[in-house]
């Protein structure tokens, strides 16, 4: 709308009011990234300011920023999934909500049948959940290349169009919902029901469980993985070939469904992580990876669609935002202030911050 | 046959009258007697053949589909008309809902008022309540359209998905609005009266002597036949307006919207003006779930049941074809109930598979109701009926005399 605006004022006659021009001007340099990050920060700063005018202490305020940056961590699991498959298969994957779903309660089953040890302190749980979680990343990757092979290669066959594409992945995650419903019930899960999980003290009045710090770390250290694998492996180079032009991807001797198979598998390991570790920092039920699903794409879209760096930025503001507003909103809120900050991207810089632009 | 047999033909006699102008395939002459007949017959052999039980079963299904058709219908001018992918029905549906039950209710008082809370209750009459739903649903539209149309189909389809879960979110949390997570009740049904001792005073004297011995046990009887005027009039109207210059301007934008623009048509204000039209009619359709159910809270219009099974039903019936639409909507809503008796049937093979299967068989039918979506997108991603593609009333028939 607003380029066919400035086109149509340059080809028109030179006398453009000066008004319309500074009006322009603002809302162009509103479009820059720095711009746009700075108004970010304000946005946080301000979340700060009403939490503190609603009563909240500084260490409260404080605690609740690095619990947003934990929270920012597991999240940017999932939105790196959701930004790959864009990337390469240019969708909204609808059903990566529920791939976390499916990751959560498979580590669950499998942490039942091993036997449980003491916990490893200062962490909550026993090497049990850590070799869970690594048989619940295959297991995922594997229900994402399923699913691929039965919904999406055929409309890729078809080129189908994009909203087929959408409804499929609709019908995905209600499949894959109704089937962990089936299985485990409605009930909610823990792993280690009633297990005590002291939280650290530390300066600045921030307390924090050390599973939180464990959970970041950890996605920090997966998010750096996939991005080494983007940038420094053959299969990096031809995922990112294809997500450029796969008709050129596939001319220079790239096996773009391979390519695709591959991102399917990242995307559904990640999804599991995230998954696992979202049930440990609250609890399982089979409505997480939907009540995830909008900051997950809320992330994906703020830090630019098909960027992985962009994925974890923008989720860690976005977990931040969430976390923060609780301090002066009803908590339940958390996923409303997400989706108020996508829109507010999508309206100013559709591209995301790291995005590739002109698209 | 009795007299509450006689006026309960008399009240299907209504939705199959036009049914039958719907579907009867001659000119509209011939059209008026014959689905007068035909509704006419069908409606006593209805009555005298089926068991009590049966025909009562067979209204409320109907019903319930003829609610989920104007949801459909709603859908479908906004997806069939101008390709907006809205994943927020629920959203709308729930606020047509929650306005028409605030308009039609009283506001709760003595002992009640401590356990029910609601931001007003005018206690209207149901049309204005229905009237009202739809405008307040068309202008959160409008106010949603504004922002979000101008985005990308995959960016327009997360931003709707969240809409409705922020509405939702709202209803839920909101106690002052319509009692937050506790249900509203007491919502009025419309004309009960009729049905009632003494009957409404306004109402003529032989109406009432006829209509009583249906009595207000059978109240969905009479129901179904004001869903399905409603529906009928949406119907027409959305025929209506898709034939007009304004209809053609909408499938243009919609299909080439460059040569639109070209041809100077404001391109974004029609593709709001679908949205707001759309909207409109999701919150009737919600007005009429409420008036129909009588206690509405927030879990009714989660996504499952709001939205994803309206657009399997659009999927199904066809996407821009308003009978595709309420066909859709019937049959997908036959499927829905159908599965409610495969699983009574199964009940005994899950049973021995696992003993907490059974209590979870509700799941079993969205499992089925996802693999028929998934099945429609892969094998027949055009719908039942397909969309008519017309440039010109004359040119069709034109071609088709040539054929």
């Amino acid at each position: 709308m607003s380029a066919n605006e400035a086109t149509a004022s340059e080809a028109g006659p030179a006398g453009i009011p000066a008004a319309g021009k500074r009006r322009r001007d603002i809302a162009a340099r509103l479009r820059s990234r720095p711009v746009f990050a700075g108004i970010l920060v304000v946005i946080l700063v301000l979340f700060w300011v009403a939490g503190y005018a609603s009563g909240s202490s500084f260490g409260e305020l404080l605690s609740l920023t690095v619990w947003g940056v934990m929270l920012g961590g597991i999240l940017s699991l999932g939105a790196m999934g959701v930004t790959l498959v864009y990337g390469v298969l240019k969708f909204p994957n609808f059903a990566h909500g529920a791939l976390l779903t499916i990751g959560a309660y498979t580590a669950y089953v499998v942490a039942g049948l091993l036997p449980q040890g003491a916990p490893l302190r200062p962490f909550s749980f026993g090497w049990e959940l850590i070799v869970a979680m690594i048989v619940a990343l295959p297991v995922v990757a594997i229900v994402a290349l399923v699913v691929d092979r039965i919904l999406f290669r055929r409309l890729r066959g078809r080129d189908a169009s994009l909203v087929l594409f959408a409804m499929a992945s609709l019908a995905a995650t209600f499949f894959l919902r109704s089937v962990v419903y089936l299985i485990w019930g409605s009930d909610f899960y823990f792993y280690y029901p009633g297990r005590a999980n002291p939280a650290l003290h530390l300066p600045f009045d921030i307390r924090i469980q050390a599973d939180q710090i464990f959970v970041f770390a950890l996605a920090i250290a997966l998010v750096a993985a996939t991005y080494v694998l983007l940038e420094r492996t053959r299969m990096g180079k031809a995922m990112r070939a294809t997500a450029n032009n796969p008709d050129l991807a596939q001319v220079r001797g790239i096996n773009t469904e391979r390519v695709i198979a591959w991102t399917w598998l990242i995307a559904g390991a990640l999804a599991a992580a995230g998954g696992v570790m979202y049930g440990l920092a609250s609890q399982l039920r089979p409505e997480m990876g939907f009540f995830l699903l909008l900051p997950i794409f809320a992330s994906a879209i703020m830090g630019g669609l098909g960027s992985p760096v962009g994925a974890l930025v923008g989720s860690i503001i976005i977990g931040i935002a969430e976390q923060l507003s609780a301090s002066f909103i009803n908590p339940a809120y958390g996923p409303a202030v997400a989706f108020v900050l996508m829109i507010l991207v999508l309206v100013v810089l559709p591209q995301g911050l790291f995005g590739r632009s002109g698209e | 046959m009795t007299d509450a047999e006689l006026a309960k033909a008399s009240l299907i006699f209504v939705p199959l009258f036009l049914l039958g102008m719907m579907v009867i395939p001659v000119r509209a002459i011939f059209r008026v007697p014959l689905a007068v007949v035909a509704a006419f017959v069908v409606s006593l052999l209805l009555v005298a053949g089926l068991a009590t039980g049966t025909l009562t079963y067979l209204v409320s299904f109907s019903t319930m589909a003829a609610i989920y058709a104007v949801l459909c219908l709603g859908l479908n001018s906004q997806w069939g008309l101008s390709g907006h992918v809205n994943f927020g029905v629920a959203g709308f549906f729930a606020i047509g809902a929650f306005t028409s039950a605030l308009f039609t209710t009283s506001m709760p008082s003595g002992a009640l008022a401590a356990y029910s809370k609601q931001a007003f209750g005018l206690e209207m009459p149901f049309l204005v309540g229905v009237l009202a739903a739809g405008i307040v649903a068309a202008i959160i539209g409008f106010l949603v359209a504004i922002p979000v149309l101008r985005l990308r189909t995959d960016f327009l389809a997360i931003s709707t998905l969240g809409i409705a879960e922020i509405i939702r979110l709202i209803f839920q949390n909101e106690r002052w609005l319509a009692n937050g997570p506790q249900p509203l009740r007491g919502i009025p049904q419309p004309l009960s009266c009729a049905l009632a001792q003494p009957a409404c005073s306004w109402l003529p004297q032989p109406i009432v002597d006829w209509l009583a011995p249906v009595g207000p046990r059978n109240y969905i009887f009479l129901y179904f036949a004001i869903v399905s005027i409603i529906l009928a009039v949406i119907y027409l109207l959305l025929e209506r307006i898709s034939r007009s210059p304004w209809g053609r301007v909408q499938r243009a934008v919609r299909d080439e919207e460059n040569s639109a623009a070209m041809n100077g048509k404001n391109v974004t204000g029609f593709r709001i003006q679908t949205f707001v039209i759309g909207s409109f009619i999701m919150g009737v359709a919600g007005a009429l779930y409420a008036h129909y159910t009588v206690s509405i809270d927030y879990s009714h219009f989660n996504p499952l049941f709001a939205t994803f099974i309206v657009w399997v039903m659009l999927m199904l019936g066809g996407s821009g074809n308003n009978k595709g639409a309420i066909l859709g909507a019937f049959a997908v809503w036959a499927v829905w109930t159908g599965t409610a008796f495969l699983i009574d049937f199964a009940t005994p093979a899950m049973q021995a598979i696992s003993s907490d299967l059974p209590s979870r068989s509700a799941y079993f039918r969205w499992l089925l109701v996802a693999i028929l979506l998934a099945a429609i997108v892969l094998f027949r991603p055009q719908g039942l009926i397909r969309e008519r593609k017309l440039v010109s009333d004359f040119l069709a028939r034109n071609t088709r005399r040539k054929a």
